[in-house]
């Protein structure tokens, strides 16, 4: 059974009085552990894509099924149950949370899900330690470098074990050599048969996918997949 | 979100801003010391003028000559209209009332006080011996009037402590002659400071046998008659024993008016029991001013933070937990902010009660609870808005900006 299949996705924005067609007539099948680079110009309905996957947006039309599950048609309550467990965020920015330290940044998806204090306290311990952030447990997110917050930003979006992880530009606030870093990070995540999608700019990024998608005007131009050889 | 997270999440969210933090619970707190110190003052005022009529003797009841309210229509009235002035002997019969305990007559006037070359104007009461207990005042030193003929009148006076400090400093008083108007009298007591009882400085007055304060002002009326009752149930049968001794006394007229402590302190109590209602409410602006300022600092908390609640929605919170945790926020700022109103207000009151010691400026509790729980609502309310707004949030556009 794939993990993410999506059948005649349509994602339309009303941007005054013309209507764009960020997503057309989208299908795609990802499988569980795949690694799945997503690439293509700005513009190209990519993010949307990504939004869509992790359930921030809903489309106008078509199918997504996550796990088999049909998740268009939850309610919003029923949505954030399923980003809460199902799913992790990677953002490019990080989005840490400025007045919180370091360890409850990556305790916070399950302060929400309401995991009890004792039970956190345990996985956040293992994570910075998986992650090598026992030092900078306590540090704000201004006291850290980019790459540890990214290191951060990954941390919690596995903290609650998700079986897909979504990275939207994961290195695009970083240098090369913090970039390759995280990169690695998240490679080492999906082989250990967490589920990859990346959203990037970045060709050589982009390659070391197990599998390309590149995008234009909302459409899937190629699939590496299907492509010939 | 566990209870104790959510408290704890709310309140990293106020102390990350302790600018705009502490701004509104500053305003929710002025608003609540305003309403605590206000209401202090309008409940002190009250209690103060109780206070001072409590002072003016127990079980009181007062006769005034003259009617002011409407009674029914007497034939008499047509004939004559002017009131029959109340005289000693209308006085001395109320004593066979029953539920009449002690009488004592007033005449009132002002005179010229001298001695040794010293002059001051001062006002003089003219009673009888059972004044002074009626009235609740006491002697410092010396004895009260003579208990004689009420008609007889010695030549005897009884001063004030102000008075006694003015004309004779720290000589003796007691036993002196003074020339009040044109007469000679002599000093046999002198009050005990009090400065307190309503429109009569007790510090300044001169008690005089009634007799001789009606000879001196050339008048055989009262001013009033002081009536005291055997106890407070009797009062009500008292003041009508009263009205009624006098009706017969004054041809079936009801020419006099009776009234009784009780009611002047009801009308009182209710008098400035408004008042400090009237300014509570005035208070309470302020604290509906100050709920405004929280849902303002509400809305630019979920204007500041949309990242932050995008980022939760993408972690998997539901709107619901996402609008406890503003509207906890909210209402800690307020709470807080009702807390240290309340202990301003309280301090500002202890402070009034330092620098006036006579005036118990206590705020009274139903004015403590309606200012703190209306400081809560209010945050409450105006915290839902925000809170709403911020659960509402489209998770896309809020994780755009940060």
């Amino acid at each position: 059974m794939a993990l993410i299949e999506l059948t005649g996705i349509e994602r339309r924005f009303l941007l005054g009085d013309t209507t764009v067609h960020a997503l057309a007539n989208l299908d795609l099948q990802i499988e569980p552990g795949e690694y799945v680079a997503v690439m293509g110009p700005s513009g190209s309905g990519k993010s949307t894509l990504l939004n869509l996957l992790g359930l921030l947006d809903r489309p106008n039309d078509g199918i997504y099924r996550l796990e088999g599950r049909d998740v268009t048609t939850l309610s919003p309550d029923e949505q954030a149950k399923v980003r809460s467990q199902r799913i992790g965020f990677v953002f490019q920015s990080f989005h840490l949370v400025p007045r919180l330290t370091a360890a409850e940044n990556i305790a916070l998806p399950m302060m929400l899900a309401g995991i009890a204090p004792a039970e956190r306290q345990r996985r956040v311990v293992q994570a910075l330690a998986d992650f090598g952030l026992q030092q900078r447990a306590d540090h704000k997110p201004d006291q850290l470098s980019g790459g540890q917050r990214q290191r951060v930003a990954i941390a919690r979006a596995t903290i609650m074990q998700p079986p897909l992880i979504l990275a939207d530009e994961p290195t695009g606030n970083l240098d090369r050599h913090t970039g390759d870093e995280v990169i690695r990070l998240l490679e080492e995540l999906n082989g250990r048969g967490v589920t990859l999608v990346i959203v990037t700019h970045d060709q050589s990024l982009g390659a070391r996918a197990g599998r390309q998608l590149v995008m234009e005007d909302g459409r899937l131009k190629f699939d590496s997949r299907h492509a010939p050889g | 979100m566990r209870l104790a997270d959510t408290l704890r999440f709310a309140r990293d969210a106020a102390t990350g801003y302790p600018m705009r933090t502490t701004l509104s619970v500053l305003a929710m707190s002025i608003g609540v010391a305003a309403v605590v110190l206000l209401t202090a003052l309008g409940d002190g005022a009250r209690r103060y003028v109780v206070g001072q009529f409590s002072s003016l003797g127990t079980n009181l009841v007062i006769v005034l000559p003259g009617r002011s309210g409407t009674g029914g229509f007497n034939p008499a009235n047509a004939i004559t209209s002017t009131p029959r002035d109340l005289t000693v002997d209308d006085a001395a019969a109320l004593k066979r009332a029953p539920s009449v305990y002690r009488v004592a007559p007033l005449a009132v006037g002002t005179s010229e006080i001298s001695y040794g070359g010293r002059l001051r104007e001062i006002m003089v009461a003219g009673s009888t011996a059972e004044f002074i207990p009626i009235r609740n005042f006491e002697l410092a030193q010396g004895s009260p009037l003579p208990d004689e003929d009420w008609n007889r009148g010695s030549s005897v006076a009884i001063i004030g402590a102000k008075i006694r400090d003015e004309l004779f400093g720290n000589d003796a008083a007691l036993g002196r002659l003074i020339r009040v108007g044109d007469r000679r009298l002599r000093i046999i007591g002198i009050l005990k400071p009090t400065g307190q009882g309503l429109g009569m400085n007790t510090d300044e007055l001169v008690i005089v046998p009634v007799s001789l304060a009606q000879a001196m002002f050339n008048s055989n009326t009262l001013f009033r008659i002081m009536v005291e009752a055997r106890s407070r149930d009797a009062i009500p049968k008292a003041k009508d024993e009263a009205q009624e001794i006098l009706k017969q006394r004054h041809r079936g007229e009801e020419d006099v008016t009776v009234i009784t402590q009780d009611a002047v302190l009801a009308t009182f109590d209710k008098l400035l029991g408004a008042l400090t209602l009237g300014v509570a409410g005035i208070a309470a602006i302020s604290l509906a001013v100050a709920g405004i300022l929280v849902m303002n600092v509400m809305l630019v908390a979920v204007t500041q933070r949309t990242g932050e609640i995008g980022l939760l929605k993408a972690l998997g919170a539901p709107a619901r937990t996402i609008r406890l945790a503003f509207l906890t926020e909210a209402a800690m700022l307020s709470s807080v902010g009702a807390l240290v109103g309340y202990l301003l207000g309280q301090a500002g009151a202890f402070v009034l009660r330092q620098l006036f010691p006579v005036f118990p400026a206590y705020p009274p509790d139903w004015a403590v609870i309606a200012g703190l729980g209306t400081a809560l609502g209010t945050g409450l309310l105006f915290g839902v808005m925000p809170a709403r707004r911020a659960a509402q949030l489209d998770p896309v556009q809020a994780l755009m900006k940060h």
